[in-house]
């Protein structure tokens, strides 16, 4: 059994296995027309053999990279599989992007064959098609919108098939011949990377690379051909491709998409997952919507929902954790279950998560304990493109809010003099695509990758990490200015969607907020406060006055820590709209891109610290469709009260 | 055509033709007998004089019934959608004149019900997705804000499958952005599905946008007839609109 399973050292190879040993099992489900449909391993299986066929029709060869463009689809990966067949490598891009954003990736590839989900980009790929002269063939499966296109370069997901199972008919034997030339040290794929500076940078990973990590952190968790997870964030997203792709493949578990971005709620409720993935914004949001529900229901319910959430908030991660706790509070909880925790649980969709994992940012404690608190087991985990996800994983039982846990097995990591975490691990990424100088940048010759994120071991041997090295600064005075952490502290406040800090050098911190237009449009309505839209609400007294408040709550958090009492946050302003990825202000994956900002945004950091009153500011904005477009607004500054530094504590 | 009631002249000799697969749209000031127009082609009103012909085949009047099965649909202005049902089933009464099973086949769910259950249910589900309304698909209709109830109400409508679509102001109450959307859904249902359509409309905009000809109603006389860009610059139209001062 051993060595069958070390034999299977390709995505293709895995594919097959499981079509013949669990091949009625379901593989991949979507809600098409109202309806779950099902693809069973077998299935998959075959129409990824046709697909190869196809693929190798149109003159995809081994060694070459294609691009895969758009929502969580069945065909999608089974194009992805497809290529993987005959050796290609995928190129997932993330399906927001806008079409400048995509030639990067098809140009340094040198991509030739792309498949889109819809019109939508399908359009894109043609607008950049005159700077991609390599880009030939454009798949696209949904053909709605499409009738009245020049169809030269675009082929039908449905023809693509038909001509596949034709050749394959004809020659029966081509795609497990192409498949057994695979082998683990092969390319499985490659995902673009923007990073919050920079220029896009492709991570190369092996087959090796991918399932080593999978299989080791899927027999971690115990996952089997009984779990589903519902496959609903973006498929360029490395983190999508581990836990919906490659550890389905390890595992043989169903990968279930749901029908639209819309409708992601109601199909996991649906579906019932087993286990999940989701970054700290969506489990924010996800509580924001419970919280602002609850306020709405009668207070017989209310004063329920408060009294289970106190024992649940007492005893509910110890009895998550498998720790002693009395058999009164036990039987409180059961109670809670019942009427409290189950239907919230039923509610969010994750009656059936046995692990739910976080990651890519730092989450509220207090977020971080609800979930934990009403039964679902949800952990930390950290990771990065480069290196496959998983570093450090939270151990069932030993789950704490604040850290991301001990080392995955098989990984070696180390905190350098200056606090940066190295990692050498089998999951590791060969190198940047044709970008040498930025792989020597990071991995070192005995194998050690510079992860860039500075952290600490804490006294149970797990790591925490703090900030981005480079980010890490400090105070005019020296205090140790970690602005990641401060953002992340005021983050933690409903209110506060994203903020960024800027200090570095400086006499002290300042920093620009925005607010969360749900929570902050929820709490002005019950105050009877009328607004019109975004701008308006962020440049109301009261809503700076409730900002402040928060603002203040963390100062005073601040002072209880001595090393950073001092970088407490002195001004600040409310920015009068959301930072957007599409304006370059934040990575795809949501992350803060402080210098740009800093930059763009320039005029206002100086009145922070020149001690104005107030700032006038013209920001360009993009639309979603590429043009671009001019907001202008008056913005506010005040003063946040700051606290003296709690006393040292005296050595002992 | 003519229609009073009483001796109020709803519309005085208004006669107007539609070609097949074009959008036509009626305009005109409040109470110039648009909607009454849109009612005697579907049945509701019975005229005093005139005929309506439709494919060949001439009728003195018209029963809702007969134009249903003619393969005309319309939409209502102030929404007639059933309120307590969800998405689905309202989509799904649409298809009711294309349903051949017995109540008591039904009923007993045997073979023939239950193949055209799953046939309505598949083509209820394809217009859902046409129009976007996946995401409220088991919601009650009555809880939906106006802009999704219209598009509900077209959906419908789209169900029965109609040669002729008539509709009654369906940009009514949206904002902008709701009506932009709506517009584009009437495109495409006039590209896809090839239907011929009659709005009513009072947005300008909307009305010289997407509509290739135009009838102007005015006290129940039709004043102009032609294309969006003859209309908007014909004299009778602009006074209509305007007003006229009486010396």
């Amino acid at each position: 059994m051993k060595e069958d399973i070390a034999a299977l050292d390709t995505f293709p190879k895995l594919l097959m296995h499981h079509a013949r040993v669990r091949g009625d099992r379901p593989a991949m489900r979507e809600k098409d027309l109202g309806i779950w449909q099902t693809w069973t391993w077998r299935e998959l299986a075959d129409e990824v053999r046709a697909l190869a066929c196809a693929l190798a029709e149109l003159g995809l060869k081994r060694g070459e990279h294609f691009a895969l463009v758009g929502d969580n689809r069945p065909r999608l990966y089974a194009t992805l599989a497809a290529g993987q067949c005959l050796g290609a490598i995928p190129v997932p891009l993330y399906q927001d992007a806008v079409a400048t954003e995509m030639a990067f990736p098809i140009q340094n590839a040198s991509i030739a064959i792309a498949f889109a989900e819809d019109q939508e980009q399908v359009d894109k790929l043609i607008e950049i098609q005159p700077g991609c002269p390599t880009l030939a063939r454009i798949i696209y499966d949904d053909p709605r919108g499409m009738r009245h296109y020049a169809h030269d370069r675009l082929v039908p997901y449905d023809k693509l098939l038909e001509q596949g199972r034709a050749r394959m008919k004809a020659e029966p034997g081509f795609v497990d011949a192409e498949i057994a030339k695979g082998s683990g040290a092969d390319r499985a794929a490659m995902f673009f990377t923007s990073g919050t500076t920079g220029v896009a940078k492709g991570v190369v990973h092996t087959n090796t690379s991918l399932i080593e990590p999978s299989r080791v952190a899927a027999e971690l968790e115990k996952l089997g051909e009984d779990d589903v997870i519902l496959a609903y964030l973006p498929p360029a997203w490395i983190g999508q491709n581990i836990f919906s792709c490659a550890q389905a493949y390890v595992a043989g578990y169903c990968i279930s998409c749901p029908e639209s971005a819309e409708t992601v709620m109601t199909d996991m409720r649906e579906i019932g997952p087993t286990y999940y993935f989701a970054p700290p914004r969506v489990l924010e949001n996800l509580l924001t919507q419970v919280s602002i529900r609850m306020e709405d229901a009668s207070s017989p319910k209310r004063w329920l929902y408060r009294k289970f959430m106190g024992v649940a908030n007492r005893v509910g991660g110890a009895i998550l954790d498998g720790q002693p706790v009395g058999g009164f509070d036990r039987a409180l909880y059961a109670l809670g279950d019942l009427l409290v925790y189950g239907p919230l649980r039923n509610v969010l969709g994750m009656s059936r998560v046995k692990v739910g994992y976080t990651a890519g940012e730092a989450i509220g404690p207090d977020l971080f304990k609800f979930y934990r608190s009403i039964g679902i087991n949800m952990k930390q985990l950290y990771g990065s493109t480069e290196t496959a996800v998983f570093v450090c994983i939270q151990p069932n039982g030993q789950v704490k809010p604040d850290t991301v846990g001990p080392a995955v097995p098989g990984v070696e990591l180390r905190f350098t003099p200056g606090r940066e975490l190295v990692v050498r691990s089998p999951g590791l990424f060969r190198e940047y695509y044709k970008n040498p100088q930025a792989t020597s940048e990071v991995k070192d010759a005995e194998g050690w990758f510079h992860t860039g994120d500075a952290g600490y071991f804490d006294a149970d041997g797990h790591v925490k990490i703090i900030d981005r090295v480079k980010d890490v600064g400090a105070l005019a005075d020296g205090t140790l200015f970690a602005p990641k952490y401060l953002e992340n502290k005021l983050k933690f406040f409903p209110y506060v969607r994203e903020a960024v800090c800027f200090g570095h050098g400086k006499d002290h911190v300042c920093a620009f907020i925005n607010i969360d237009p749900e929570a902050v449009g929820n709490w002005a309505e019950k105050r009877h406060m009328p607004y019109s839209g975004y701008v308006d609400l962020a440049s109301r007294e009261e809503v700076h006055a409730l900002i402040r408040e928060c603002v203040e709550q963390v100062n005073a958090d601040l002072a209880q820590e001595p090393e950073i009492a001092n970088s407490q946050i002195k001004r600040f302003l409310i920015l009068h709209k959301e930072l957007d990825a599409d304006d370059e202000e934040l990575t795809r994956t949501r992350k803060v891109r402080r210098r740009f900002i800093g930059e763009k945004y320039g005029t206002l950091v100086n009145a922070l610290y020149d001690g104005s009153p107030s700032v006038h500011v013209e920001a360009q904005v993009r639309y979603e469709d590429g043009r671009t477009g001019k907001i202008s607004a008056d913005l506010r500054i005040a003063e946040a009260k700051t606290f003296a530094p709690a006393a040292a504590r005296r050595a002992a | 055509m003519s229609l009073a009631f009483g001796g109020v002249k709803a519309l005085s000799d208004v006669s107007f033709d539609v070609r097949k697969h074009e959008v036509r749209a009626i305009i005109g000031p409040n109470g110039a007998g648009k909607s009454s127009m849109l009612n005697v082609l579907n049945g509701v009103y019975h005229p005093q004089k005139g005929r309506i012909t439709f494919k060949g085949k001439t009728f003195g009047d018209m029963d809702p019934h007969e134009a249903a099965s003619l393969g005309i649909a319309r939409t209502f202005q102030n929404i007639a959608l059933f309120k307590g049902m969800s998405v689905l089933d309202n989509v799904m009464t649409g298809r009711n004149l294309k349903m051949r099973a017995t109540f008591l086949e039904q009923a007993l769910w045997l073979g023939r019900a239950r193949r055209e259950e799953h046939a309505h249910r598949r083509s209820a589900e394809e217009i859902i997705d046409f129009l976007e309304i996946q995401h409220v698909r088991k919601t009650p209709v009555g809880r939906l804000p106006y802009g999704l109830q219209k598009r509900v109400e077209l959906a419908r409508a789209l169900a029965a499958e109609p040669e002729l679509l008539l509709l009654d102001e369906p940009m009514a109450g949206m904002n902008l952005e709701e009506k932009q959307d709506m517009c584009r859904f009437v495109l495409d249902v006039n590209d896809h599905y090839g239907t011929t359509l009659v709005l009513i409309e009072h947005d300008m905009g909307v009305v010289m946008d997407i509509s290739q000809r135009v009838v102007v109603l005015d006290y129940g006389r039709k004043i102009a007839d032609g294309t969006p860009e003859e209309v908007r610059h014909d004299r009778k139209v602009i006074d209509a609109y305007l007003g006229v001062a009486h010396a």
